[in-house]
């Protein structure tokens, strides 16, 4: 997919409260993504990241404040299905297999059968799911679940896919496996990401920005940039560059976290 | 299915059948052994021999009673699921009725039974029906609410980025998620049916159902009958509650099957 518009996300100015305004989630937040990028939001609990994250995909109304994606309002983005969604659990349907399960949003986009069979074919290649089309999703591991998840976000080829701590459940070493392989798909797509994270090792590995967030209200600390070259591999995790990066991650989230609590502090490690 | 699956589910029903095996013997061995008087309880063989006997009059009997039962858990159970789907979908309608249904609830139903004659004939199958059906409607309803309400935010949250309707969401999440908690009251409603029709008919009713039968078998001191009576209401509440049970494999196939259910 190739939009004309040099940016595929443009927030601008976007505010959200809560509880008849006396809860600030956000405030003021500007923020543009060009097309390729793949940008994470880190910060601790209560920055607002994943409530950015669906002022986006608006599932959540902006108190103030306008979001277009593709040129469009966000509504309609929505409507066009211009956006894939990724949450923390994988959020799979129990009573459709892997399959059907990845084919629910060509369902709903009204695709016929071939089409979709075709393309659930295509996708189980890509997440290395053969054979297990049939399965059903408690059959699965943690990880496999979320893979199919990954699979069904991008199954109608969105141009944006929006990803709320998707690995977050995941232990370690799965994490890691699946943070190679979401590059690979990214890098094979073309797909814009905002990947909204808790772990700065894990922003700054895959992400071509970081954009830190402080809390209570919700603003843009800062964003830096990361230079690392893509194809990242298990090696780009021993790169002094990338301690270099993951340092200032972390001074960054310091200097505008001054009041974390401690345990949010631990979080952020 | 292979030998071997047929052998591991044999292998699963064999401790029920065992302990069901042992239970009807030490009946038998021991009213036997304690020379029991016949009215007290009657000996295992002797209600199986008049269960049969009287199988001209029993089993249409049972019929009678089992097509009111049908009835009171098909309108009850039909209701309770309506009434679910609107409490679920329209929540002023929640905050209006699910008070009222939780204090009705309270009320022991069964002592409606006779006031239900009055309602209706006592001599129809109706007065039966409305019993069966008011004792099957709290149980479903309140389930299919459960059910209907445990969709996870995020399924809904799902649903909305790919810009469905509310009904959309009802058909393929909100119904789906539903399905087994409504299998679950169904069962427990299958068997109150059963209840319902045979509580009602021991205030009157048809001289061929089967609750009037045992009750006036009880009064003339035909024990052995009675029990053979009681025996085809058991056989039928169990043959309703197993059709329900198919029905839930057939439906909700996705369900992991725990061990040994």
């Amino acid at each position: 997919m190739s939009a004309p518009e040099q940016t595929v996300v443009s927030v601008e100015g976007v505010t959200k409260t809560f509880a008849h305004g006396n809860v600030t989630a956000l405030q003021g937040i500007d923020l543009s993504l060009a097309p390729r990028e793949f940008v994470s939001l880190i910060g601790p609990s209560g920055c607002g990241k994943s409530t950015l994250l669906r002022v986006i995909g608006d599932l959540l109304e902006p108190t103030a404040g306008r979001v277009t994606i593709n040129g469009k309002s966000a509504r309609e983005a929505r409507s066009d299905g211009d956006y894939g969604i990724v949450f923390q659990d994988a959020v799979l349907f129990d009573w459709r297999t892997v399959a059907k399960n990845i084919a629910l949003p060509l369902e709903m986009l009204g695709w016929d059968r071939q089409r979709r069979k075709e393309r659930v074919a295509a996708m189980l290649d890509l997440v290395e799911l053969n054979g297990f089309a049939d399965h059903h999703p408690w059959q699965l591991s943690g990880g496999m679940q979320q893979r199919v998840a990954i699979a069904r976000a991008l199954a109608f080829e969105p141009a944006l896919m929006l990803m709320d701590e998707p690995f977050g459940a995941l232990d370690e070493m799965t994490r890691e496996r699946l943070n190679l392989e979401l590059l690979s798909i990214w890098e094979q797509t073309e797909n814009t990401v905002v990947f909204v994270t808790h772990s700065i090792a894990e922003a700054v590995f895959l992400s071509t920005r970081v954009v830190v967030m402080s809390p209570r209200p919700g603003r843009i600390a800062g964003a830096i940039e990361i230079d690392l070259p893509y194809p990242r591999t298990v090696e780009t995790r021993e790169d002094a560059r990338f301690f270099e990066l993951v340092t200032r991650v972390r001074e960054l989230l310091r200097l505008r976290g001054e009041h974390l609590l401690p345990e949010e502090e631990a979080a952020l490690e | 299915m292979t030998a071997k699956a047929l052998l591991a589910r044999a292998a699963q029903w064999l401790p029920a059948l065992v302990v069901a095996a042992v239970v009807i013997g030490l009946w038998q061995g021991l009213i036997v052994a304690f020379h029991v008087q016949q009215f007290l309880l009657p000996r295992p063989s002797a209600i199986a021999t008049t269960f049969w006997s009287d199988r001209h009059e029993l089993w249409p009997a049972g019929w009678y009673t089992f097509k009111e039962a049908l009835g009171g858990f098909a309108i009850g159970s039909g209701l309770g699921i309506l009434a679910a789907t609107l409490v679920g979908r329209f929540k002023t309608v929640g905050t209006a009725l699910m008070p009222v249904f939780i204090a009705a609830n309270a009320v022991p139903i069964v002592a409606f039974a006779p006031i239900a004659d009055a309602w209706f004939n006592p001599f129809s199958p109706h007065s039966k029906m409305a019993i069966a059906a008011v004792l099957c409607f709290l149980p479903v309803m309140v389930n299919t609410l459960r059910g209907l309400q445990s969709s996870s935010p995020r399924q809904i949250e799902l649903m909305r980025s790919y810009a469905a309707s509310e009904l959309t969401i009802w058909r393929r999440v909100r119904v789906p998620t539903a399905l087994p908690f409504v299998f679950t009251a169904l069962k427990i409603a299958s068997v109150l049916a059963m209840i319902g029709a045979i509580v009602g008919e021991y205030f009157g009713g048809a001289t061929s159902a089967l609750g009037v039968l045992i009750n006036s078998d009880a009064q003339i001191f035909q024990f052995t009958t009675a029990w053979a009576g009681i025996l085809t209401a058991s056989l039928l509440g169990i043959g309703l509650y197993l059709a329900v049970a198919v029905a839930e494999r057939g439906v909700v196939r996705w369900a992991p099957r725990a061990q040994g259910s």
